[in-house]
């Protein structure tokens, strides 16, 4: 009996010693919160364990491959007559057969990859700089700075409306026909078309941002502007930013391959990409459908692999959902 | 301190309007939201000044006016002899070290990327307090054990805190500083009941320690009562009634001040089964479009035929109390009776008829 | 026999990965017809999930309900969501704190009144809309057959909360629970609208649950007073009693450390110490021991049960505040 009143002595002195001091335990960064939520949701797994297959893939495919993917094999052998509509398919040799010009079509899947991947993240890092640029400052100038900023925003803000306004594929497509076929004009293109997403998404979310009560704060501590506007305010707009660029790079992914599919695509000596493949395997179409249909499944896979781990981050990111 | 000046804080027809704006690209001003309309007050120091009175009546603009954390279209704000409103953005930053503020809610005025370190390390190096890390240091743990936060919280992030303890944090983030002035907007309202009394109680014990002088914005007239030396009861912009606090209790003189004093619900049925209720018909008018004379006038249950619709009552002294009415010294003696008010519509015929196109600022973060 | 009956009412919410949490854990209670009833806590101690449970609201996935709520020979936890979406509305009605985000804000009010008639009292749309305008009158609203056609962002604060009670009373309920109706509202506001929710009551015969935070408000206007802590009752008592005697050292602490109006200036507050997250859970013993000042060891141990009183009092205590020390 005194043992067990002797137990609840201490365990009621444990409790009186509020909120049980947790001392040996650092904070809690609501980034390193986002990731412990990131990694308890099964969908957010599945995205990385794709993008990590399809990165690694990109990285050392192109060393792996059974053959040169550039090297047309199978005219070579005399297999592969496709102006005769006579292309193989898989076979013991050629897992996915040929493509139409006697090149392995496995190995252009495989080292296709590496090309889609710089691409994709390419253009979406060209957006995403030019974006964050614009809508940074444009938010920076309406969230803090008064009515002249109000003006610098104004104008900045009708050069993103433009962009907006215009088609993304007709920009991408005018910006291709403009600066000449090469890989960097479609990346280029691609970028272009999501600077206004980015722009628009940072300079809504600084300006809501800026009306929150930590900002009144900081300026009555005295900090100046530019400070506040670097230390507190972007910092706290990002989260949508960077879910939005990872959708993006999905997306990225299918416009080159559209941009490609009209010819606009990233002919670098003969490097192989999944855009330009699904776009030359449409004349084959009828005596090889599979030729379109193994890129585009590995593009349709990839986005996927993104839009999972984006809209995982999202709700990772989500204050409302922290408890 | 010292009595030798005045008060910390004079205030002197103070006005903001915000501008009511349409237009896409150039910015057409079509009305003017009068959020404070010509407020006189002092700030004692080392004493409590209570500014009380419902939403958008403008007590938070003028809190935040009066540190020009919202510009004022016009009137003055003296501390400490200073001139606030016209002084360059260089010296008014400096000035911020002696005036701080605390604010409504607790989790949206800390910044949740910042550990609390960071927090009250910020203010310091903004104003090159504390020559190194380790004395900054050591003014912060002070800071701490002032508020009643444990050494561990440094390294810890706001949400990891209760909604009193992220008080607290506010609390020190403004005490960092070593401030003579500390503007609190609604410091309690937002936490639970039981906790509110815990941050009362701080913020009592800090003024008698380091003499802090403050001006408390609330809604709360039984919070607002209990801390402060002198209240002033605010109503669309200007101030109605301003008294020491027991006076304005025992002796509300403004019709306005009467009518809010017996909306607050005393926890106690005795009381409330007893006490008598003026309740006030309608809602607060539009400050974009106040009534002319005395702004009370349409809600007021003694509004006379004369004077109160058309000249607007100044502040003037009865007996020890500042109050805004013509008729105040006949109400109290009851030779004025209070009579039945009509609910009248409170915006004028076709506002708000055309939603979307007029945008209002509303009075930035008040208490709903 | 009572109007409603609540016996031991519990709510669980389970999430993926996450603790089960006991929102409720075995409220009892029960209101009488035209009785006021005060569900009082603060954030955490349940007494929204309370409500919600009872009007068969909670989300179906994730939160689990248990015990019974008699209402007039139905057990409203028992219910599917076709009955209950019957009953909701027409025997039972809700009034919500925010009037804004509970208002449909692209319907004009007035349909969004009609809609109930014609749903719960098979009224046709020009009697409905007749009803809605003299139910509009009823609860003060000025230039009824007007405000019909307005949108809600078009009303005051007050009147939408005088909209949102309109349409709870539309169909003349049984009961009405009020989750905190007046929290959003100024003082002057919030009198106008609990004197409105007092005379419908009287009016009408109409039991009400008011669910709030404010003593102040319970004070003035409710019969029996039920105090919530982490998901249980710990003291109930008919008004006059409860603020005359408090026997928990929670409802007690509670009453001490609010300012009132009416106290000399520079009375101390007695604050209770910690917070609400400083819970013990019920089954360790009683929740509030961590913050209690009369702690003693038997808090510890095994759950506290209620103790009854011959005045109808009761309390969830070991070691209760003497009735000689009321403040």
């Amino acid at each position: 009996m005194t043992l067990a009143s002797g137990q609840k002595k201490e365990k009621l002195d444990r409790l009186g010693e509020l909120a049980a001091v947790r001392d040996d335990e650092q904070g809690v960064s609501l980034w390193r919160d986002a990731f412990r939520r990131l990694r308890r949701n099964p969908a957010a797994i599945v995205g990385a364990i794709i993008l990590a297959l399809f990165v690694l893939v990109a990285i050392v495919g192109p060393f792996l491959v059974p053959y040169d993917p550039a090297a047309p094999i199978g005219v070579q052998d005399g297999v592969v007559r496709s102006g005769q509509g006579i292309i193989p398919g898989p076979s013991s040799d050629h897992w996915l057969g040929y493509d139409h010009q006697g090149r392995d079509e496995f190995s252009r899947l495989i080292a296709g990859s590496r090309q889609t991947l710089i691409v994709g993240v390419v253009s979406t890092l060209i957006g995403l700089t030019v974006g964050v640029l614009l809508g940074g400052l444009s938010g920076a100038a309406a969230g803090l700075g008064g009515r002249w900023g109000r003006w610098v925003d104004n104008i900045l803000m009708r050069i993103v409306d433009m962009l907006l306004s215009v088609p993304g594929l007709l920009l991408a497509v005018s910006f291709a026909a403009i600066l000449g076929p090469s890989p960097i004009t479609v990346m280029i293109a691609v970028g272009a078309v999501s600077v206004p997403i980015f722009a628009r998404l940072l300079r809504g979310s600084m300006i809501a941002q800026s009306n929150r009560d930590y900002v009144l704060a900081a300026t009555s501590l005295g900090v100046r502007r530019w400070k506040i506007a670097i230390s507190h305010v972007i910092p706290n707009s990002l989260a949508p930013v960077i879910v939005q660029a990872t959708l993006t790079l999905a997306t990225a992914i299918i416009e080159v391959a559209a941009l490609s599919f009209l010819g606009l695509g990233t002919q670098v000596l003969g490097q192989p990409e999944w855009g330009l493949m699904l776009a030359e395997a449409q004349q084959y179409l009828g005596i090889r459908p599979a030729l379109a249909i193994y890129p585009a499944v590995a593009i349709i896979i990839t986005a996927f692999g993104f839009t999972l781990l984006g809209e995982a981050m999202r709700e990772a990111l989500d204050p409302k959902l922290r408890k | 301190m010292t009595e030798l000046a005045g008060p910390l804080v004079e205030v002197r027809d103070l006005k903001v309007h915000f501008p009511i704006t349409t237009g896409l690209i150039f910015d057409r001003v079509v009305g003017h939201v009068m959020a404070v309309d010509g407020v006189d007050l002092a700030v004692p120091r080392g004493k409590t000044y209570g500014l009380v009175g419902e939403s958008g009546c403008g007590k938070s603009t003028l809190g935040r006016a009066i540190l020009r954390l919202t510009e004022p279209t016009a009137g003055t704000v003296h501390f400490d002899g200073v001139e606030l409103t016209k002084l360059p953005a260089a010296k008014m930053r400096g000035m911020r070290r002696r005036m701080q503020m605390i604010f409504q809610d607790p989790m949206s005025s800390l910044d949740p990327r910042q550990n609390v370190e960071s927090i009250l390390v910020e203010g310091l190096q903004a104003h090159g307090i504390g020559a190194d890390r380790a004395e900054r240091r050591k003014i912060i743990s002070k800071t701490l054990d002032a508020v009643g936060l444990p050494q561990w919280a440094l390294s810890r992030y706001p949400h990891e805190f209760s909604g009193g303890q992220r008080q607290r944090i506010g609390i020190a983030r403004a005490l960092v500083l070593g401030p003579e002035l500390i503007v609190a907007d609604e410091p309690v309202s937002a936490l639970d009941v039981s906790i509110q009394a815990q941050v009362i109680n701080l913020l009592d014990e800090l003024q008698d320690e380091l003499g802090l002088t403050y001006l408390v914005i609330a809604h709360d007239l039984a919070v607002v009562r209990h801390i402060s030396d002198v209240v002033g009861v605010m109503y669309l912009g200007a101030l109605v009634e301003e008294a020491p606090s027991d006076r304005l209790y025992r002796e509300p003189l403004h019709p306005y001040t009467r009518a809010l004093m017996s909306a607050v619900p005393v926890p106690d049925p005795e009381v409330e089964d007893r006490r008598e209720r003026i309740l006030l018909a309608g809602d607060l008018p539009s400050p974009a479009n106040p009534p002319a004379g005395c702004r009370f006038h349409t809600r007021c249950p003694w509004a006379q035929p004369t004077r109160c619709a058309d000249e607007r009552p100044v502040l003037r002294d009865v007996g020890g109390t500042r109050v805004a009415c013509h008729f105040a010294e006949q109400i109290q003696s009851g030779e004025l009776r209070p009579h039945e008010v009509r609910v009248q519509l409170v915006r004028p015929e076709g506002e708000g008829e055309t939603p979307g196109v007029v945008s209002a600022p509303s009075e930035p973060g008040s208490y709903v | 026999m009572a109007l409603l009956d609540v016996e031991d009412l519990s709510v669980t919410f389970q999430r993926r990965g996450q603790r089960t949490v006991h929102a409720v854990d075995g409220v009892s209670f029960s209101v009488d017809a035209g009785e006021v009833v005060a569900l009082v806590g603060e954030s955490g101690c349940g007494k929204s999930v309370t409500s919600l449970a009872l009007m068969g609201l909670l989300p179906r996935r994730g939160a689990k309900v248990g015990g019974s709520a008699n209402f007039d020979g139905t057990d409203l936890l028992a219910q599917d969501q076709r009955s209950m979406r019957d009953i909701r509305g027409r025997d039972v009605a809700m009034i919500f704190q925010d009037p804004l985000s509970s208002l449909n804000p692209v319907i004009p009010v007035g349909i969004q009144v009609t809609e109930v008639l014609v749903r719960h009292r098979g009224m046709s749309g020009d009697a409905a809309r007749k009803e809605a305008a003299e139910l509009l009158d009823r609860v003060g609203i000025p230039d009824p057959r007007r405000r019909l056609k307005e949108y809600p962002h078009q009303l005051s604060g007050g009147m939408r909360q005088r909209a949102l009670i309109a349409i709870a009373v539309a169909c003349r309920p049984r009961l009405l629970i009020a989750d905190e109706p007046t929290t959003a509202l100024d003082v002057t506001i919030q009198a106008q609208i609990l004197e409105l929710l007092k005379e419908l009551v009287r009016d009408s015969n109409t039991a009400l649950i008011m669910i709030t935070h404010d003593l102040g408000v319970v004070a003035g206007m409710c019969d029996t007073i039920n105090v919530l802590y982490a998901g249980r009752v710990v003291e109930s008592a008919q008004r006059r009693e409860l603020f005359a005697a408090p026997r928990h050292p929670y409802t007690v602490g509670l009453l001490r450390s609010i300012p009132r109006l009416d106290a000399g200036r520079g009375e101390k507050l007695t604050p209770i110490p910690g917070s609400v997250r400083d819970v013990l859970p019920w089954v360790e013993g009683c929740a509030f021991a961590p913050r209690c000042n009369r702690r003693i060891d038997a808090c510890v141990g095994a759950p506290p049960a209620m103790v009854p009183t011959h005045t109808g009092h009761s309390y969830r205590c070991v070691n209760p505040v003497p009735v000689e020390e009321k403040q």
